[in-house]
């Protein structure tokens, strides 16, 4: 590729010319272990579940097929729209963070020293157990003596059974979600900033251009790849919640739990609480199809917003 | 989804396995042999390395490895063990989860066993017995079982100038209680009232003469009169704000508003004796009296099982260690270290006398007339179903009757199923 302008070179004869049949033998080895990993772990476990999807699945023993019961009960399910709808609206809280983290690598960019602090700091949630984060957040929006509401009372504002109050659980795990995805999406947007050529800030400043104004006038839109991948990712993960609800809303005793379940967790239910394999099989195919549409849909929509330079 | 490709691969690994070892697995006693023991607890585990301790003594060629699993996680993997054919050996059941395994041909039936090792079946609680038999076979070992009693908070009620509760004490007497007891101003509630089935409506639905699922399994009594009496006990109680709310029993247990003091009275099993008696806040000021009566006295009981798993390789040596998780050197151990009440009669002794100071014996005087927790159906799909259906109860949002009906339409569609 580098050397098209110069002479074509000629190829040697010998050994290295009969490479060119074997090496086919020669690259399906050396891809083989990614391939069998990939058919393994990715496309196996795809098929199985799609089959699965047709079938009736019990506990034990086998399954038989009933071509797509699975998918007619789910279109009937209340539970499962009401699921869809609260990992949408899971997911649009979610979006709601990026603008958030946008600004926030901004920010941390502009600092010169101990930059490297608050990238550590927004990153701990990313590798703190689940587990832990759970209990924290149950501790800080307890209704009685949690943290949240003890810094509202110091404004005269009455607290909330953020959790345990079926009317806010989803948006007070959505700022969970936020506030957990935001290290990986600092270390990204952070990447793509250090690309974006000082030039263009120092020419812009010359020209008289604040810094808000460079920020929306040179940051967002040389930044926009970055933000695109940041949105891709942010939606699937969020469409795929899951921990959250599991940790945080175990042992309520109310419709918390009943009002807020994501699609991942009515899988969950079905598939391994109440042996309805074949059910959840389906329910994780749809879940499979609806992000793949959601990121159709993104990347249809990016031509619009996302400025590759 | 990759838990489905780990249990096929494992399933052909187990296989292979089977294979190669059908061959050798004869009449051999002397073969060293290993087996996984699997439980849930964390509490329990060092009283369980004991009992294996003492069956390796006796069985110098088997090795016992105790396994403890998360509690959220020990069911799905069991499932899929079983279905892959790398589930443990022995491991805990529950009444619940027991049908579903029983009917999939996962479990070494012990029938045999119970013959000839002259186990006797009478010397267990006969609803937690019978819970672990399946047409007309022994699938489990009764390890322990629980009743519910009414856990009480003396120094709350000796505050309140209210007389402790006895075995004379009807509803009346616990809401005349819980009504006095219950002091806003200290933040005091005379007693928790969540959305408990097993320590809470359950009983109460029995005492007012309901069955919750008839014998038959097919169909659930939440709407008759005594199913809705039972439920309102507890609502009546949410009404009149002798009890923390739903909310606020979501945030902090009940078992913890309890430990700290805030409800004085709170009714479930004799498995948190333990955890207030090693509360030194608590051990001097909680004891429990039985459950009090309605039309009649009553609790539901369950209790674990030891079961052993139908594809493990080596059946002979799991059915012996089996028996002697059911005999009685093992229940002495267990109420020995106080962790639980061994379901082997006779061998609870050392388990009161571990807590002299509360009167455990109403745990034990409670299996005369204890019901078996109801397990019809796909149990644990029905018993998921209760918060849902019963909030606006409880909150007082719905009629219970309104509620009680929906939500025994809901359980009655889920036993339709089987």
């Amino acid at each position: 590729m580098t050397n098209v302008a110069t002479k074509p070179v000629r190829r040697p004869t010998g050994r290295r010319t009969g490479v060119s049949k074997p090496s086919g033998w020669w690259a399906l080895a050396f891809i083989a272990p990614a391939t069998i990993g990939l058919v393994a772990l990715y496309v196996w476990p795809f098929l199985s579940t799609l089959m699965k999807s047709f079938q009736d699945v019990p506990a034990f023993g086998p399954a038989t097929f009933v071509g797509i019961e699975n998918y007619t009960t789910l279109i009937g399910d209340g539970d499962f729209w009401k699921a869809f709808g609260n990992s949408a609206l899971y997911t649009a809280i979610i979006l709601l963070g990026i603008p958030l983290a946008v600004v926030l690598a901004a920010l941390i960019e502009q600092v010169g020293r101990g930059r490297a602090i608050y990238r550590v700091l927004f990153f701990l949630p990313v590798v703190t157990l689940p587990v832990a984060i759970g209990m924290v957040w149950r501790f800080i929006y307890n209704g009685d003596f949690g943290l949240l509401n003890y810094v509202l009372s110091w404004f005269g504002v009455d607290g909330q059974f953020w959790v345990a109050d079926p009317r806010f659980t989803i948006y007070a795990f959505g700022v969970v979600g936020i506030w957990m995805g935001l290290g990986i999406n600092l270390i990204i947007l952070g990447a793509g900033l250090q690309a974006i050529p000082k030039a263009l800030y120092e020419a812009s400043a010359l020209d008289g251009a604040g810094r808000v104004r460079q920020f929306f006038h040179i940051t967002v839109p040389l930044l926009s790849p970055s933000i695109f991948f940041v949105t891709i990712l942010s939606v699937i993960a969020a469409l795929q919640m899951f921990d959250l609800l599991f940790i945080m809303l175990r042992g309520v005793n109310n419709t918390a739990l009943t009002d807020s379940k994501t699609i991942v967790y009515l899988f969950y239910e079905k598939a391994f609480v109440q042996f309805d394999q074949g059910y959840g099989a389906a329910i994780a195919i749809v879940l499979l199809m609806v992000i793949m549409i959601a990121t159709a849909v993104q990347f249809r929509l990016q031509r619009s917003w996302v400025f590759y330079g | 989804m990759k838990r489905k490709w780990i249990a096929a691969t494992a399933m052909v690994v187990a296989t292979g396995l089977l294979a190669a070892c059908s061959g050798g697995s004869g009449d051999t006693s002397n073969e060293k042999v290993t087996l996984t023991y699997a439980n849930w607890s964390e509490d329990q585990t060092p009283a369980m390395k004991q009992i294996a301790a003492e069956f390796e003594k006796a069985n110098p060629n088997i090795t016992i490895k105790v396994q403890t699993l998360p509690w959220p996680e020990y069911w799905s993997t069991l499932q899929v063990g079983a279905a892959g054919g790398t589930a443990p050996d022995a491991f805990w059941m529950l009444a619940d989860h027991f049908r579903e395994y029983a009917k999939g041909g996962q479990l070494l039936d012990l029938s045999d066993t119970v013959k000839s090792n002259n186990i006797d079946m009478s010397a267990y609680p006969k609803p937690v017995s019978d819970s672990y038999t399946y047409e007309g076979k022994v699938f489990a070992l009764p390890k322990d079982f629980d009743t519910n009693g009414l856990w009480y908070n003396k120094a709350l009620f000796d505050a309140a100038g209210v007389k402790y509760p006895d075995d004379t004490w009807t509803w009346q007497d616990l809401q005349d209680a819980a009504k006095k007891l219950t002091d806003p101003k200290k933040g005091v509630w005379g007693i928790a009232a969540p959305i408990d089935s097993q320590g809470g409506f359950y009983n109460t639905i029995l005492q007012a003469g309901g069955s919750i699922i008839n014998p038959e399994g097919t169909a659930s009594d939440f709407a008759s009169p005594a199913g809705v009496a039972g439920l309102k006990f507890w609502t009546d109680l949410q009404a009149a704000g002798e009890s923390p709310t739903l909310k606020q029993l979501s945030d902090t247990e009940a078992v913890s508003m309890f430990e700290n003091q805030k409800v004085a009275m709170y009714t479930s099993g004799a498995y948190w004796a333990l955890r207030f008696y090693k509360n030194a806040d608590l051990k001097d000021k909680v004891d429990v009296a039985p459950l009090p009566q309605g039309v009649k006295r009553a609790t539901v009981t369950s209790g674990i099982g030891n079961a052993g798993y139908a594809g493990s390789k080596h059946p002979e040596e799991l059915k012996k260690f089996l028996a002697f998780l059911g005999g009685t050197k093992a229940a002495e151990i267990q109420a020995a270290t106080g962790t639980v009440l061994p379901a082997y009669q006779g061998t609870q002794k050392p388990w009161l006398d571990s807590m002299p100071e509360f009167h455990l014996q109403v745990f034990i005087d409670a299996i005369d007339y204890s019901v078996p927790l109801p397990v019809a159906g796909n149990a644990s799909e029905w018993q998921g179903l209760a918060p849902q259906f019963l909030s606006p109860a409880w909150d007082g949002k719905k009629p219970v009757e309104q509620a009680a009906k929906e939500y025994q339409d809901a359980v009655d569609q889920v036993l339709a199923k089987q």
